[in-house]
């Protein structure tokens, strides 16, 4: 399976943590369609995960598969840097040049 | 004490040896200290020991926040320190939040955040261990973490702030870039602590010296300058209050013998049981006989005496004091005398000082001798030693024993060293010896200077050493000039 897995750890039912879910969905599903799978974390319900990923800011992204491991931080609201982070914009580049 | 009527906020005693005197009760209880110093100033070693003691003196459990050293490195370096974190951890007394820099890339930022997540980490740890204590180490790798400063810093009053409400007491640590200028690098103190605590570590006249400073406790009192402190491994860090002596000292007007009977006539009936005593002079000039007889007098009256020596060698102490009939051997076999033989060079002045005191503890004297004071200030700057000579003068007096220093003045007929010049405003009583030089031959001089509270004789005297001792005699009536090392014979007829 080459289904993308994405954890996205937010704090409560914020305005800032609604923002980063709507921000990355809307890119996640216009960049990888439904081939991903998003686990939303509340750090505030489930702290030990927090602590197991070792989590300082929220949000924060993990891209967990594919690998590498990567993180992204914020409200996900600057698109280019998500997909930096997700190394979907150096994929996307490199298809162009092809 | 009455200080939280006066104020509203109570402190909470750390049983951080020394900081609770300093800091006037412990810290602001339920409220967030900065402790700021420069790299290698012991902030660490302070963080770790703000929850040790917590757990080792009062049962209170902590959560330790680190932002730089991984826990393992924690664990490993505060072990020599005697603490057992990994035993702490598993019986659920201490938990580590690790917020150090995870390996791998620094995270990619992509808009606006907050550190919503370890607060949370934070709360829930201290929740899991029911921890009253958190120390969080170092801020400045968190601002090495994330980029956006302000954010931060909101964050991290937003965490002192919660600490607050959830009722535990904090301690942060900063790095400052320099002893004595901005208080920490990133300037969290604006944001995060009413309380503030430095840890110095200068580099003084080429000796290192550690001090401790509360800067400021909003709302409530602490003791103002700088306090010396060390850290000594299996204990940690160990502050060396300059103002213990208070108002605690009762002056006693009992009389003890200072083991010589011309020498008591001369100080109006011997030395005071709770005084200091200074024997200042040059080398060769009978200090050391003194300081025999002081012990032997001592021991013949039924106590017990302690000896520091830093000069001589045991053997050397146990031979001299042997011609002159005093068999320390024996009183040692006796367990009425101590005696300690050290090279000042061993160790640094605080830690002669805290090794000082808990042999003073540990045995529990009636009087304390120090041969000489004087050697010791080799291995110090000016400074260091003047405040080692007020603590080892405070405890002495808080234990209401009599304590008799030496100090060697430089030249041989001299004139008063730096020594004296520190401590004779700690001292009781002083007591010149000299040399004089008079009719082709050398002669002895004594005279008491100083008598804190009695008269005495104010003459000063030849007098003769010889295998019984030493035996005061007459003044010198046609001299001028011996306490300065110039004597000068005036003719009988021209005295004033």
């Amino acid at each position: 399976m080459n289904k993308y897995l994405l954890k996205l750890f937010v704090t409560g039912q914020t305005i800032r943590s609604g923002r980063a879910i709507t921000n990355l969905r809307r890119i996640l599903e216009k960049e990888l369609g439904t081939e991903y799978e998003l686990i939303i974390i509340d750090v505030l319900e489930r702290p030990q995960d927090a602590e197991h990923d070792k989590i300082l800011a929220t949000p924060t992204l993990i891209k967990e598969f594919p690998p590498p491991v990567r993180r992204v931080i914020g409200d996900l609201s600057d698109t280019k840097q998500v997909l930096m982070g997700l190394e979907l914009l150096h994929e996307e580049s490199r298809t162009k040049e092809e | 004490m009455d200080t939280t009527a006066r104020t509203g906020i109570e402190k909470l005693v750390t049983n951080i040896p020394g900081l609770d005197h300093i800091t006037i009760g412990g810290l602001p209880q339920y409220r967030t200290t900065l402790v700021s110093g420069t790299a290698g100033s012991a902030k660490t070693v302070f963080a770790a020991q703000f929850l040790a003691e917590g757990i080792l003196k009062s049962e209170k459990h902590g959560v330790f926040v680190t932002f730089e050293e991984p826990p393992n490195d924690i664990r490993r370096n505060m072990a020599s320190m005697g603490w057992d974190i990994e035993t702490w951890e598993k019986e659920g007394k201490w938990i580590f939040v690790d917020a150090s820099v995870p390996p791998g890339d620094a995270p990619v930022v992509a808009g606006s955040y907050d550190l919503g997540a370890l607060l949370a980490r934070i709360e829930y740890a201290i929740k899991t261990c029911k921890a009253d204590r958190v120390s969080l180490d170092s801020l400045d790798a968190i601002f090495n973490q994330l980029p956006d400063r302000a954010s931060v810093r909101r964050e991290l009053f937003r965490i002192a702030t919660t600490l607050k409400k959830i009722k535990v007491t904090a301690v942060m640590t900063a790095e400052r870039s320099q002893e004595y200028g901005d208080i920490s690098r990133y300037g969290v103190e604006e944001f995060v602590a009413d309380n503030v605590i430095i840890l110095r570590n200068v580099l003084e006249e080429e000796k290192r010296r550690r001090t401790v400073e509360v800067l400021k406790f909003r709302g409530t009192i602490h003791k103002k300058g700088e306090h010396p402190f060390t850290v000594v491994p299996g204990e940690g860090l160990i502050v060396i209050p300059l103002s213990a002596i208070e108002l605690k000292q009762k002056s006693s007007d009992v009389r003890i013998t200072s083991g010589n009977k011309e020498l008591d006539v001369m100080c109006g009936g011997g030395f005071f049981r709770d005084s200091l005593v200074l024997v200042s002079g040059a080398t060769g000039t009978g200090k050391t006989l003194i300081t025999t007889e002081f012990i032997a007098g001592g021991l013949k009256s039924g106590e017990r005496a302690l000896l520091f020596a830093f000069e001589e060698s045991r053997e050397q102490l146990f031979r001299n004091a042997n011609d002159f009939g005093t068999n320390f051997e024996q009183m040692e076999k006796d367990g009425k005398l101590k005696v300690v033989c050290d090279y000042p060079e061993v160790m640094g002045l605080e830690d002669h000082l805290i090794h000082m005191n808990k042999v003073i503890a540990a045995f529990k004297p009636t009087r304390i001798a120090v041969d000489s004071l004087s050697a010791l200030e080799r291995v110090s700057s000016v400074k260091g030693f003047r405040e080692f000579v007020i603590g080892l003068a405070s405890s002495i007096k808080e234990l209401q024993i009599a304590g008799l220093f030496t100090s060697t003045t430089p030249t041989l007929l001299g004139w008063s060293s730096i020594t004296e010049a520190h401590i004779s405003a700690t001292t009781d009583s002083i007591i010149l010896l000299r040399n004089v030089e008079m009719n082709g031959g050398m002669r002895r001089a004594l005279t008491v200077l100083k008598m804190r509270g009695s008269q005495h004789d104010k003459d000063i005297r030849e007098f003769v050493i010889d295998g019984s001792g030493m035996h005061i005699g007459k003044p010198y009536r046609n001299v001028n000039g011996i306490l300065s090392g110039n004597p000068v014979q005036v003719a009988p007829g021209n005295l004033i």
